[in-house]
């Protein structure tokens, strides 16, 4: 993979505070590189039912003779044969966090997960390289027939209903890397709300990945039935290493008429991991889907969160930041596909480019011939912060029937000279005063965050913000 | 007792001379004004006291209790304690008001001080109801959606709590209804003592009327063309500017170019 330089690496370093790396024993890995025998390896370690081999292997073939997207940043450094796919590092889920392995708890501990468990949450999974180690839910839940498990766990668990809407949202050969996830998927989240049922608190599941080189492939998949509702969060970290990780996820989200999920997103990976996640979840009937997207870290990340609003009067929501700092590429944004009548969307996304980061909205907006009085407004503002660094707004909207509307607003700013001498002039110095007006264009953003995960928002942008404006 | 000292101060943007050498001397306890005709340089003046990036000075001097500003950064001069009301106060999307003042009092207290934060919400309550503003004001959003003398109010409220020594008020009458210019002139008065040096800047006498000021300067093309006192502002408001620059023989139409103005400057080169 892509080395890279030794100053670039030392910078992030000072910076990235969940760049410690922890060691732990490894129970089994897949050698490196990805040949049709490391599939069936996969598969046959986790014990598969014969169709999900099949569906594997027929991935591992639209893998291979699917190319990279022709748009968009530059992939062609990926080099497939030297990452390591498969991790196992526990023998077992384990739902008492006294019996994790040490080495993971200790990491998980440094991270803050035992303790927003207790807080605020009902329930925690957490990944620790490519399958879950870790996870609980409240017995309140369980009574009322949620299913929130490890993807893993819920395939042998729930062998029908997985089977039912697996790959139904993406598609094994949706692009290159749902291809890829598809083949070698291991670990996520499976979570199956039943009718009626509203959950208040959220559901979150913790991503890291520890080793130098490997792949993070999981597999959510998120069922929401009639009339329930479901707040998920996600977090991700890795440890800083001059060589590259790989995370190719895959989340699918099946909404139900009037269910309502919303689904909240930190993406925090240090700067050497390459984020190309594929999420799509499809609407029914006055179902309402919320992505709140929010990508900090990673060095290279692709991400267009999108809703299929295929039931009449489906709602969709995207609120996105993006920050690009030193040395990272954020090519982010959301898709809105309107296929009933009466289905509305909205974008709201706010870009950050500094200290020669580059930060890129691409978006679409379609409203197909169906989709008759639907509406969509997108929203996107970028700020600049210094002249190191780049922005560009790619939209593509889209209507095919004489009934729809689509309003588009984009305003590309720098940090004014006239609001930093107005602060300034109240005696806050030149980086408080660039930090207030940062904070100030995400808050539309953060406002939408539970308070644990909008405090730690600020903190990490505050600190990627500090000594921009010299 | 505090002492803003403007020597000689020359300032110029291209070509063009705005600010052709000022001197003025504001104490503690006294309340100057600045009158004059539009595009005079007032607001200028007080920008670049405060240290805006966009002016940069020929030649002249600032000093504030005998301590020179010039190569000062715009938030050491507040520090200092200087202040500026600004004529368009400037919108911050998203950033609370609440926030905003917080941390400006915080950035003016002396390092080993905290900031009790139940003793600010108190006064801060107190400014907003002396000033008649809605209770709802400190979490909105920095002058954003405010209207005119709401945000002239808001630059007010944030005086009361820094507390400078020395304060420009930069046309703070402008956008004000017969009752705001009260309310405002009420506050205004109220905080006078010997630790605040008030400089006005306004076109009317009816700010004059409420806060009344101890000298008046009246400032013609970038330059104090007359300093007197009260008697000043009714004959200006009965009569205009015209009779000045008949009587000191001012020509609208003559503009003054920059290499002119540097006479008083010796050391300084030309361009």
């Amino acid at each position: 993979m892509v080395k890279n330089d030794k100053v670039n690496l030392e910078t992030i370093d000072e910076e990235y505070k969940y760049g410690f790396q922890t060691e732990t024993k490894t129970v089994f890995s897949t050698k490196r590189g990805l040949t049709k025998a490391t599939v069936m390896e996969i598969s046959k370690i986790k014990g598969e039912p014969e169709w999900m081999l099949d569906i594997r292997l027929k991935a591992y073939a639209a893998f291979l003779t699917l190319n990279n997207p022709k748009w968009g940043p530059d992939l062609s450094m990926i080099d497939f044969d030297d990452i390591v796919y498969f991790i196992k590092s526990s023998d077992r889920v384990e739902n008492n966090w006294n019996d994790v392995p040490e080495a993971i708890k200790t990491t998980f501990d440094r991270l803050g997960i035992p303790e927003a468990e207790q807080k605020y949450l009902s329930g925690v999974t957490t990944q620790f390289e490519s399958e879950a180690v870790y996870h609980s839910t409240i017995q309140e839940l369980e009574d009322q027939g949620v299913v929130f498990l490890d993807t893993d766990s819920a395939l042998k668990a729930y062998p029908e209903l997985f089977k039912a809407y697996f790959g139904k949202a993406v598609s094994y050969n949706d692009n290159k890397y749902a291809a890829l996830n598809t083949a070698v998927w291991s670990g996520g989240s499976f979570i199956h709300i039943p009718k009626n049922v509203k959950i208040d608190k959220p559901l979150q599941s913790y991503f890291r990945i520890n080793s130098e080189r490997m792949g993070q492939f999981e597999r959510t998949l998120i069922i929401v039935d009639s009339y329930a509702s479901l707040n998920y969060v996600e977090g991700c970290t890795a440890p800083i290493y001059s060589n590259d990780s790989l995370h190719a996820a895959v989340v699918e989200i099946f909404i139900a008429d009037h269910g309502y999920c919303r689904y909240s997103t930190i993406q925090n990976w240090s700067n050497n991991i390459i984020n190309l996640v594929t999420k799509r979840a499809i609407v029914e009937s006055y179902g309402h889907m919320e992505w709140i997207d929010g990508n900090i870290g990673s060095g290279l990340n692709m991400k267009y969160p999108s809703c299929v609003l295929k039931g009449d009067h489906a709602k969709g929501t995207t609120i996105s930041i993006a920050l690009a700092s030193k040395g990272q590429y954020q090519d982010t944004g959301a898709k809105m596909i309107h296929l009933g009548e009466y289905t509305t969307s909205k974008i709201i996304s706010k870009s950050i480019a500094t200290k020669g980061g580059r930060v890129n909205y691409r978006g679409l907006v379609s409203e197909g011939p169906n989709a008759k009085h639907s509406k969509s407004k997108i929203e996107c503002d970028t700020i600049i912060i210094d002249r190191e660094s780049a922005s560009d707004t790619l939209p593509t909207n889209i209507v095919k029937n004489f009934q729809g509307e689509i309003e588009h607003e984009a305003t590309v700013s720098k940090v004014s000279d006239e609001q930093l001498f107005y602060l300034m002039s109240r005696g806050l110095t030149v980086d408080q005063a660039t930090e207030m007006i940062v904070m100030g264009f995400i808050e539309p953003f953060a406002k939408e965050l539970p308070m644990e995960y909008a405090v730690e928002l600020n903190q990490l942008i505050k600190m990627e913000m500090t000594g921009s404006i010299g | 007792m505090a002492i803003l000292e403007i020597k000689n101060l020359i300032v110029s943007v291209e070509d063009q001379v705005i600010l052709d050498g000022i001197n003025l001397v504001v104490r503690g306890g006294e309340t100057h004004a600045i009158m004059g005709p539009n595009g005079t340089g007032k607001s200028t003046l007080a920008q670049v006291i405060m240290g805006h990036p966009k002016y940069h000075i020929d030649c002249g001097e600032i000093l504030l209790d005998g301590i020179r500003l010039n190569e000062m950064s715009v938030d050491e001069r507040s520090r200092a304690g200087l202040f500026l009301a600004m004529q368009n106060p400037t919108e911050v999307p998203g950033v609370t008001n609440f926030d905003f003042v917080k941390t400006a009092v915080q950035a003016h207290l002396l390092s080993g001080q905290h900031l009790r934060i139940g003793k600010f919400i108190l006064a801060l309550e107190d400014a907003a109801k002396e000033l008649k503003m809605g209770s709802g004001l400190a979490h909105r959003y920095v002058n954003e959606g405010f209207s005119g003398g709401e945000k002239k109010r808001n630059e007010i409220l944030q005086m009361k709590l820094i507390k400078p020594s020395i304060a420009f008020l930069d046309e703070i009458d402008s956008g004000l209804d017969v009752d705001a210019l009260r309310i405002v002139g009420e506050n205004v008065t109220a905080m006078k003592s010997p630790d605040l040096g008030l400089i006005l800047i306004t076109h009317y006498q009816r700010l004059l009327d409420s806060i009344v000021p101890d000298f008046v300067h009246i400032m013609i093309r970038g330059k104090i063309v007359k300093t007197g006192g009260r008697e000043l502002i009714a004959k200006i408001d009965a009569e205009g500017y015209d009779w000045l620059k008949v009587e000191l023989g001012i020509d609208e139409f003559v503009e003054k170019k920059k290499p002119v103005s540097l006479g008083t400057c010796a050391t300084k080169s030309l361009k």
